[in-house]
């Protein structure tokens, strides 16, 4: 048989492509159908998050935090005000804390339904979208009934939240927790044993425990690959050291076990709310210092030193003392961290985003060696991918 | 993070661990932060990685920060993970705009795009680094943006020419001044430094470089 010429063919997916989520355009090098090489390119989304942070004053960089990952905007928050807390040594108060795991939780679980239900329609499942994106419709109305924004709420601020929720609105919730598990059942029905659902993500994308630490993956891609890893476990902030939960863990890595180890953890969020709905105190939620959080309304109407406070804050913002710190929470994607350095002015000097799915998309390549074109789109899908944070 | 003395013992033993290759070791707000020799990032990485009681497996960040008035401008810092140890560490070598720094992701393979970006958003360039391509800039993009003397409005500005039927690249064009407003306060006290202090420093500075390099 005289030798023939077999060229790789190189293949654009994306940027425009329904199930790159987002802008991702990867350049896939195909023997057949098979991947040889996956290359991923990124920054179609890049707006330059970190550069508008350093002519910012603080508080004006917290809404960015909404921007990056805006599937789950108050957890990227949180990370920015632990930071600045953690520098200005601020302390929030108990109901402060409370609150912010409260919506921390419901973020994790607006990324999870979105994911998974997303990822669902990705391998071929339409249903679960059109059921679980009425509970995500809830999720948000609860948001904007503590912030009144739906998506970017901009409501965990340095020194505590925005505002105090109102009783009515804890009730709701309280409410909604009991009717979810009832939804997770269903969508577990629709999926978790569809043969054609295991099909496309069983033994898909398989990562061990070692290539994750070595890509840097962390949250549940990590889990899923059996490290029982949670920094609201292993590292807790604000209140997560008072509850109980649990971490699920994955044992093969795969497509299948990611979205498991997600199914499971909108469960134990839920259990979550319910505690922190149970055990909220009564009490203020921003910290008392005037210097760093803005005096209630009624009384800047009376007193002089209050109006100063709030007039400081919103022109010149507050100092916050030199130094650097590191600070990371779970994120439903990973750890989210923000690295800030602080010259001691009102403005941050640098803060670096560190997004999860930066670290996950990186891994596509090695995920996706060997399999099949199809199976590219369930490894994006797994791998909980959002631009906003990614190209930041 | 609640309590310092491990990450203080960590970072002692390191520095006793790695002599020559570390030069000073902190702790602050329970945090450990290492300052390594640029050349000898990749030993440090390493050690730091497969030592038993280390462990920091997990590399979780590289970035660059830039100090524009320093001879060595850039630090390129190093986020790392112990899950064994529970422990976080911070390492940071120095560079300027020429000097390569070795890449570390034949340690890492995580390391691969963070230097990526630090090269594009800095121009911190990485030896031995096997596609040090931009990442999240532009295609063609010049410059490096996250510099502190790149403005933040950049050089160039794109729209849809209606004519050409493409996108065209124009210089750009603010129809307001970029307003940068200074709400620092001048009456909390005389500023440590006055204006002219900085030459009488400088000598200090190109010592401190003239040791590392």
């Amino acid at each position: 048989m005289p030798d023939t010429n077999i060229k790789n063919l190189t293949m654009n997916f994306g940027p425009q492509h329904p199930a790159a989520h987002g802008v991702l355009r990867l350049v896939l090098e195909m023997d057949g159908e098979i991947i040889d090489r996956a290359d991923p390119h990124i920054g179609l989304l890049h707006r330059g998050t970190e550069k508008l942070i350093e002519y910012k004053s603080y508080l004006q960089a917290v809404p960015y935090f909404d921007r990056l990952d805006y599937v789950a905007p108050q957890n990227q928050e949180h990370a920015f005000a632990l930071a600045v807390e953690r520098l200005a040594g601020i302390e929030v108060p108990p109901r402060g804390q409370y609150v912010r795991v409260l919506y921390a939780e419901i973020g994790r679980i607006l990324n999870h339904i979105l994911n998974i239900t997303a990822y669902a329609m990705d391998v071929g499942a339409m249903t679960p979208m059109l059921w679980a994106f009425e509970e995500r419709e809830k999720l948000m109305e609860y948001c904007e009934r503590a912030s009144g924004a739906r998506l970017h709420m901009a409501y965990f601020r340095p020194g505590g939240v925005a505002a105090d929720i109102p009783d009515s609105l804890v009730d709701d919730i309280a409410a909604w927790c009991e009717t979810y598990p009832a939804m997770i059942d269903d969508l577990e029905s629709l999926l978790t044993k569809n043969r054609i659902f295991k099909q496309r993500t069983v033994d898909i994308g398989v990562m061990t425990a070692e290539q994750c630490f070595d890509w840097g993956f962390t949250g549940p891609n990590l889990r899923a690959s059996g490290v029982p890893w949670d920094l609201r476990r292993a590292q807790p902030y604000d209140v997560y050291d008072k509850l109980d939960f649990e971490i699920p863990v994955g044992k093969h890595g795969d497509c299948y076990d990611r979205y498991l180890v997600r199914m499971y953890e909108m469960r134990e969020s839920v259990k979550i709310m319910k505690q922190c709905i149970e055990q909220m105190p009564a009490g203020p939620v921003k910290s008392a210092d005037g210097k760093f959080a803005p005096p209630p309304r009624d009384e800047m109407k009376r007193s002089m030193e209050a109006l100063i406070h709030h007039f400081k804050l919103y022109t010149e913002g507050y100092r916050v003392p030199e130094g650097e710190t590191y600070a990371a929470v779970e994120a439903p994607k990973g750890e989210f961290a923000v690295y800030l350095v602080s010259d001691g002015t009102n403005r941050p000097y640098r803060c670096k985003i560190r997004a999860p799915g930066f670290a996950h998309l990186q891994a596509m390549d090695v995920m996706s060696k060997g399999h099949m074109l199809a199976d590219v789109v369930a490894n994006i899908g797994s791998l909980d991918i959002v631009f906003g944070e990614i190209d930041r | 993070m609640a309590d310092p003395q491990p990450v203080q013992d960590i970072g002692e033993y390191v520095s006793g661990a790695l002599e020559g290759a570390i030069t000073s070791s902190e702790v602050a707000g329970g945090e450990l932060t290492v300052h390594a020799n640029r050349d000898d990032i990749v030993r440090v990485l390493t050690f730091l990685r497969d030592d038993v009681l280390c462990q920091f497996k997990i590399l979780l960040d590289v970035c660059g920060v830039d100090y524009p008035e320093r001879t060595k401008r850039f630090d390129v810092v190093y986020h790392l993970l112990s899950l064994t140890q529970n422990a976080r560490i911070r390492v940071k070598v120095t560079t300027d705009e020429d000097t390569p720094v070795p890449s570390v992701t034949s340690v890492f393979n995580a390391a691969n795009w963070w230097e990526r970006e630090a090269w594009d958003l800095y121009g911190i360039f990485f030896a031995e680094h096997p596609d040090l391509r931009r990442i999240l800039t532009d295609y063609g993009f010049e410059g490096h943006p996250l510099r502190k003397d790149f403005p933040l409005t950049g050089y160039v500005e794109v729209r849809y020419d209606d004519a050409q039927k493409r996108v065209v690249y124009e210089p750009v064009n603010l129809t307001q001044e970029f307003r940068n407003f200074d709400f620092l306060s001048p009456w909390e006290g005389i500023q440590q430094q006055l204006p002219g202090d900085e030459k009488a420093t400088v000598d200090e500075e190109t010592e401190e470089a003239g040791e590392e390099s």
